[in-house]
This record gives C-alpha cells, structure tokens and sequence, in this order.
C-alpha cells in the first residue's frame, strides 16, 4: 500500500525544467530522506507532488480533491512563517482544520489529538505562550506539532531539522521514526548527511532535478554519488550504533 | 407692469443709452472683468466705449445678459490680456483677485472697483456708480427712474407673508443681510432663516432647517455635471417642504447680481407667493 | 465570548449618542419617541430622516471598513493592509465621481455604488496582485502609494473637468469622508453590498486562520486560495465601494480597530472579522459624534479625526516592523 506514488513528474518554471521526470512511491511506514544539493529541486518536488504548482507527469496527491488530501498528508514548509501572535495551542490547533467543520467547533477528540501533539514535541509548558516570541527552534517544534496534530498517514516537511540544536535535530528525526514505527510515512528533506543515514529508513538522492538514486542508506550514500553530486568526500560505515556518514572535504 | 411694458421701458432706456451723447471727459475704452459690472457696463456704455467682458458673462446660467455679452471681446480677468486692449478703464469688482487690480494699477491702468450689492438701494447705487466712471450719468439717472418705477409697481399688500427659507448647495442659506434675502423680502416673503438667527450668507445644517419648517423652501437652481455638494438639494427633508406647496428654483442669473434684472426675479418670486397664498389675479 | 457583550453595548451607547446630538437641539426623550412616532413633526423629520440614515450608516460603513481591514491584513498577512492606505477607498471614489459627472448615477441610482465598486476592484486586485500574501510591507506600501496617488489623481481630473462650479471643491470630501446630510436613500443604496460583501468576508474566517501559517501550509490544509482570495478580493470591494461611494474614503478605520482588537482575541484572524467589525462602527460613530461636537459649525471631515488617530499608529506599526518585515 502506497501514501504517495509520483510518476513521470516534471516541472518547468519560467522555461527552466526544474524537475525532471521522476517516478516515486511512498510505502506505508516508509521515514524517507530526500537529499541532495542546493537548487536540487527538492522543494519543488514535494510542492508539485502535493499540488501546490503546476507540473506535468502523475501526482496521487494533487489528484485528490482539496479535502481529501487535507486528510491524506501534512505539509510543513521550509519557511517557518508564523504571521501573528496566537498561542501555541491555537497554532497547533490549525493543524486541525481540515478535520474541523466550516462553522464547527473543534471536538474533544480535536483537542485530545493537540494535546497528544503538543506533549510529543516537549511543548507542554508554553502552550500558552504566543508563537510569534519563541525562538526559531521552538517555532520549528511548534510547526511540527501542528503538522502531527493534522493526524494525516502521510507527512511532509521541508528541512525540518535546519536551525535546530543537536538534541532537537536528533529528538526531531525521531519523532518521525516513531511515527513510521506507527505505520505512518513521511518525506522529509535534509541536508544533513548524517541524521540522514541515521534516522532514514530510505534515501531519495535528487540532483539538478533528476531522481539519481533511491534505496537504503548504504545504497545511496555511495563514494561516488557523494563525490559527484555534492562534490565531497565522506566517511560512511555501519557500526554498532547503525549507520555513521560523516562528510569529510570537499574535492572539487 | 406687464411685459410689454417692460420691455418697452428697456427698449426706451436702450435707444437713450444710444442717442445720449458721451461727457468729453470720458474714458473711450473700457474693459470690464467682473460678472456684474459686466452687466451695468453693457447696460449704460455708448456703442463702442465697452470694449471686453468677461467671459463668465455670456453663460446664461450665471449672466441675465448673455445673448448681449457676445457683441464683446471675451477676458478671463488676466492683467496680461486686458493690458494688450490698452484700456483707459477697467471696471472690477471687489472679487477681483487683489493681485489682478494692482498689477493694472502698476502698468497705470485705472481701475473702478464696484462694491457688490447687498440691498435693492445698493443697485441703484451701482447704477449711478458706473454712469458716472462710463461719463454718462444721465443715462444712468434714466435706468434708476425706471427701476424706482417697476420696483414701486412690486410693493402690495404684504400683510400675509409666508414663511420661505434660501438653500443652496452644500446647506448654505441667506438672511435679510443679503442681495438674495432682500429679492425674497421684496417677494413679499418672510425668511424663515433670519428669524432662526441666519442672517447673513451662511450654513444652515439640514437640521435646522427641518426644525424651522419653511412653508417653502427656495432652492438653488442645479448645475449641469452633478456634484456631492448639490445633493442636499434632493434630501427628503427638502422634499417634505415641496409637498403640497411650489417649490421655486432660484434662476441664478437675476439674483447674483445687483442690476434692475433682480426686479425680474422678485416679480417671479412674488407670482409663487400669490400662488402660495391665493391671491393669484 | 467576553469581547462581544462589551463591543455590543459600546455600539449601542454610541448609536444611541449620534442619534441624540445634532444643532437641532431635541431632547433624549423628545427624540426618541419622534422617531418610534409616525407624525410629520419638524422633530420626526429630523430623528428619521436626517439622524438615523447617519447613524446607521456609522455603523455599516464602520463595521464594513473594520471587517474588511481585518480580512486584508489576514488575507495578505501585514497588519499595515488597510483600504484606504492602500487606496482601494482612492480607486472607489474614483469611481463614485465618474458616476455621478457621467450621469450614470442620475439616470440609475444603483450606478454609483456600482461604479465604486468597479472602482475598488481595480484598486484591491492591484494591491493583491502586487503585494500578495508573499509580499513585503515594502511592495505592499508602495503598491498602496502608486494606486492611492493614480486615483487622487484621476478623481482630481474628473471634477476639475467638471462643469458643476462645486465639483472641483470636492475633492476633500472624496478624499476625507463625511457623513453628513445623508438619507435612507444613500443606506438603501449602500446595504446590499454591504450584506454581500459581509456575507463573503464572514466565511474568510477559517482560511484565514489557517493563512497564519502562509499559503503554502493553508492550501495544504485544504483551503482553496483561489476561493479565499477571490472572497477577500470581492467582500473587500463591495463593502469599500458601497460605503465610498455614499460616505467619501475613510481611512485608518481598517488600521486601527484590527490593531487594537488583535490581541484580545488572541491574535486569530478569523475572530478578527466579527470583532472589528463591532470594533469599527463603534470608532466611526464616536468619529462622526466627534466632528458634530468638536466643530459643530465647520462639515469637519471624517478621514480628519481618524488620520490624527491613525497616522501615529501606522508610523508605530512600520517602527515595528522595520526591524523584522520591511
């Protein structure tokens, strides 16, 4: 059973191809790294796949109606944008939307799932606090917590970890580990090589907005991909405590 | 006075305005840049003395002497384009912009300023005034006699006056202290709008004019080319004064000015009240 | 909710005072039983056709600048978004003083808040397209800056072309808004559009609380940009180009309700809406008590009491954006 299934997708903007013809499915309970260089295409990718540009090829999701897909999976975009000063539970609480009628008011299963969000992402004791004031990473949690308060099978979030401490890039890729662990799926774009091979249980390698490769970490992150898509050399081994891959030097 | 009385009066006025001879003194030509003196210098000036008006003198909306203000040149009240005429007298009002009349004065040009009239006296006064600057005081002394006559012909029965109120565009109204209040006493109406203590040209706000309740409200005539300012005019407070009496519009070109054309407007003025009270003849 | 008993009772008190103050001089109880009686007294003409069109369309005209500001500065996320700054009021009267110098509004009375409503239109789909959600409050000022500036002009142009002599005097009432000397005639003509851009705007409420999170996140919550930019867009021309063309551009109404009423309601944009609007007709109502108070003999304008409040606060506002927006 797929969350995502992506086939033959290109996108042009402004006469450039900034994707080219890729073809991806996304299993259930798949914690799936998307990485690769600057200008890659990888937010492109996920915005076209979820329907939110134009593109050219197959997208599951953009197929779906508005409501449907509200349903199916969360976005969380790279910019953390948060416009103004609502608390943290009522910004948590938009995660809720889709799942909230037009003239409703959310139900207690609403609030149980927020309070479940909330207390995941450690936010327990600023629930009251106004979004706008938290650091850059507090913001960051927060806009996660909202993304799993959307309860979808299927997340998406776009360098989630950038701007965080190392503790919360760590408890951040294992949040979406535990929900993989739950049979839930996500796409989560990264540049850091480590957490990548780390936490992923796959790694979708994308450069000049062509899918170069795709599988487990150790199948991605060969010596030559990383020499010829990013230029670097890296030290990569499966030790006890999993996989380590730990970019070196650049050699061009 | 019936109409061909009048007009038989203005035709005599006319052919004596044009037999009378010029004082030797008297300045050749003259150049008038204000609406009403516009209109006593094309009533008493000999053929050929008068050589411009200005231009708002031939709109019939504003000027009782329109269709005669196009034998002249047009002005706009420019020194500029009246110094090139090389007058030997302008005539003005005291609406003249200040700047215009001391420039003409600079280039030694002289300038008659005419004080505007706020009573049926300051007209004839106004009439001697520009015989005498024009040199043709007997010209003058004749149209006065005759104003004297149609004004006497006016003054009935005024033991029932009705209670009128003036509003023009944007709420503004006029007491006795105005050339248009004394037309409407002249009527034989009494302003509604003194009585409340507006007695010079001033606001009135719509409110207050409800809370006097005029038996008639008389209204400025529209212009073309519709404004904000007017639509008070169509304000159902002002309808409720219309019902079941006339409303009169005020013909703007006899009332601006103090000339014998203002009699017209009282005799009009003065037509609606006797309808208003009955004793039409 | 405890915001609205308070907002209520505040519209209420201030309806109550523009109703009772006024150069006529009626008393309280006089003037309210003239207005409940269906006699044709000097003191009935004056409560019902002279004071309560004012009143009410106080309160339309300031509820519909309060709610559409609110649903600009959600939809376009900038609390510096106000119709008339950014002169979607300007391109309204433009269109109400093209209207009435045409004839339009003579020969069809629904013509001018119809020509204003084009009018506003073409302003706020400038704005939108310029300054979109994305934007900076930079672009969005200078939008503002070039379409405000293009209407003064225009509408100068138009009624200096005009051959009514009161025409070209007007330009300040276009520019600064009076309600005086209004009639139900003019609240007639002004509350469908009202009703209608209401209507639109009331149903923005959950996408924009969802736009708090930026387009990208909304539409991925299952809001429909295009529907929600297309309510805004509309909601905020019908209201601003039905109050415009009966009332003139009033400014900083949309600015300042949306600013204070913010925080009571926790920053939501969707509680906003309803919030400024209550917010808004109580500030044009104390406005418009205020020019009959202040200068009872002067038509002192409206945009004159609510600049002095608003223009400090709009200057406070890019003080504090400056660091973080512009």
């Amino acid at each position: 059973m797929t969350v995502m299934e992506l086939s033959n997708l290109s996108v042009t903007l402004r006469r450039r191809d900034v994707i080219r013809d890729v073809s991806l499915s996304v299993g259930k309970g798949e914690f799936i790294g998307l990485i690769g260089p600057n200008g890659a295409g990888k937010t492109t990718l996920m915005r076209a796949a979820l329907g939110l540009i134009p593109f050219v090829g197959n997208s599951s999701l953009a197929a779906m109606p508005l409501a449907e897909r509200a349903m199916a999976v969360a976005w969380m975009p790279q910019q953390r944008e948060i416009a103004w000063p609502v608390t943290v539970e009522t910004l948590v609480m938009l995660g809720r939307t889709p799942h909230v009628g037009a003239l409703a008011s959310p139900t207690d299963h609403d609030r149980s799932q927020v309070d479940a969000a909330i207390r995941w992402m450690g936010l327990d004791d600023m629930r009251q606090r106004a979004a706008t004031r938290l650091s850059g990473g507090e913001q960051a949690r927060v806009l996660i917590a909202r993304a799993l308060a959307q309860d979808t099978p299927f997340v998406m979030a776009d360098e989630p970890v950038a701007g965080l401490d190392p503790a919360h890039q760590i408890s951040t890729m294992q949040t979406f580990a535990r929900l993989a662990e739950q049979g839930k799926s996500s796409l989560v774009s990264l540049h850091d090589l480590g957490l990548a091979a780390r936490h992923c249980t796959r790694l979708v390698l994308m450069s000049e907005g062509r899918l170069i490769a795709d599988g487990c970490p150790a199948h991605v992150l060969t010596p030559e991909r990383l020499a010829e898509v990013f230029g670097i050399s890296a030290w990569y081994q499966d030790t006890e405590q999993g996989p380590v891959c730990q970019p070196l030097e650049v050699i061009r | 006075m019936t109409r061909i009385q009048r007009i038989l009066a203005g035709t005599v006025a006319l052919f004596v305005a044009a037999v009378q001879p010029v004082q030797a003194d008297a300045p050749g030509r003259v150049v008038s840049i204000n609406l009403c003196t516009d209109q006593l210098a094309m009533m008493l000036a000999a053929p050929g003395q008068l050589l411009s008006v200005s231009h708002v003198a031939s709109d019939p909306r504003s000027s009782a002497m329109a269709g005669q203000a196009g034998n002249y040149r047009m002005n706009h009240g420019l020194a500029e384009e009246i110094y090139v005429l090389q007058p030997d007298l302008v005539v003005a009002g005291t609406w003249t912009p200040h700047s215009t009349v001391s420039m003409l004065e600079r280039l030694g040009v002289p300038v008659a300023v005419f004080q505007p009239a706020r009573t049926l006296a300051d007209i004839r006064e106004r009439l001697v005034q520009m015989g005498e600057v024009l040199g043709r005081p007997a010209v003058a002394e004749t149209m006065v006699a005759e104003f004297d006559v149609r004004l006497a012909a006016l003054q009935e029965d005024m033991s029932d006056r009705p209670r009128a109120a003036l509003y023009y565009a944007n709420g503004y109204t006029a007491g006795d202290q105005t050339l248009a209040g004394q037309i409407l006493l002249a009527a034989g109406f009494a302003n509604a709008a003194d009585e409340a203590g507006y007695r010079a040209g001033m606001k009135m706000p719509l409110e207050m004019l409800a809370m006097i309740a005029p038996e008639t409200v008389i209204a400025a005539r529209r212009y073309p080319g519709g404004s904000r300012s007017e639509e008070i005019l169509d304000h159902p407070v002002l309808g409720a004064f219309r019902s079941g009496s006339t409303m009169t519009a005020m013909t703007d070109q006899d009332w601006v000015c103090g000339t014998p054309y203002v009699l017209r407007a009282v005799e009009d003025l003065a037509r609606t009240r006797r309808g208003m009270t009955g004793a039409d003849r | 909710m405890r915001l609205v008993l308070p907002l209520v009772l505040l519209v209420f008190v201030l309806f109550a005072a523009s109703l009772l103050i006024g150069p006529a001089g009626i008393g309280v109880w006089e003037g309210l039983s003239a207005l409940f009686t269906m006699d044709e007294s000097p003191q009935a003409l004056v409560m019902r056709e002279i004071r309560l069109p004012r009143a009410l369309l106080a309160v339309m005209i300031g509820a519909g600048l309060g709610v559409s500001g609110a649903a600009m500065q959600g939809y376009l996320r900038n609390p510096l978004a106000e119709p008339g700054l950014i002169g979607v009021s300007g391109s309204a009267a433009l269109g109400a003083v093209i209207a009435i110098q045409t004839g339009a509004a003579t020969a069809f009375a629904l013509a001018l808040p119809m020509a204003a409503l084009a009018g506003a239109l073409g302003g706020v789909l400038v704005v939108v397209a310029l300054a979109g959600p994305r934007g900076t409050s930079l672009t969005l000022i200078l939008a503002g800056i070039a379409v405000s500036a293009m209407a003064g002009a225009l509408t100068s142009l138009v009624l200096n072309l005009s051959p009514n002599p009161f025409a070209a005097s007007e330009i300040v009432f276009w520019m600064m808004g009076s309600l005086a000397d209004r009639s139900m005639t003019h609240v007639w003509l002004a509350l469908p559009f009202m009703v209608i851009g209401g209507g639109l705007l009331a149903a923005t409420g959950r996408g924009l609380d969802a736009m708090t999170l930026g387009e990208d996140a909304a539409e991925a919550m299952g809001i429909s940009m295009g529907r929600l930019r297309l309510a805004v867009v509309i909601g905020t021309a019908c209201i601003v180009g039905a109050g415009t063309a009966v009332a003139g551009a009033i400014g900083f109404v949309g600015l300042v309700v949306p600013h204070v009423l913010r925080p009571l309601v926790g920053g939501r944009p969707g509680r906003l809406l309803w919030a400024s609007a209550l917010g808004g007709a109580a500030m044009l109502l104390a406005a418009d008590i205020a020019v009959r108070i202040v200068l009872p003999e002067r038509d002192l304008k409206l945009g004159v009491l609510t600049a002095l409040v608003g223009a400090p606060l709009f200057l406070h506002l890019i003080l504090k954006l400056r660091g973080t927006r512009i």
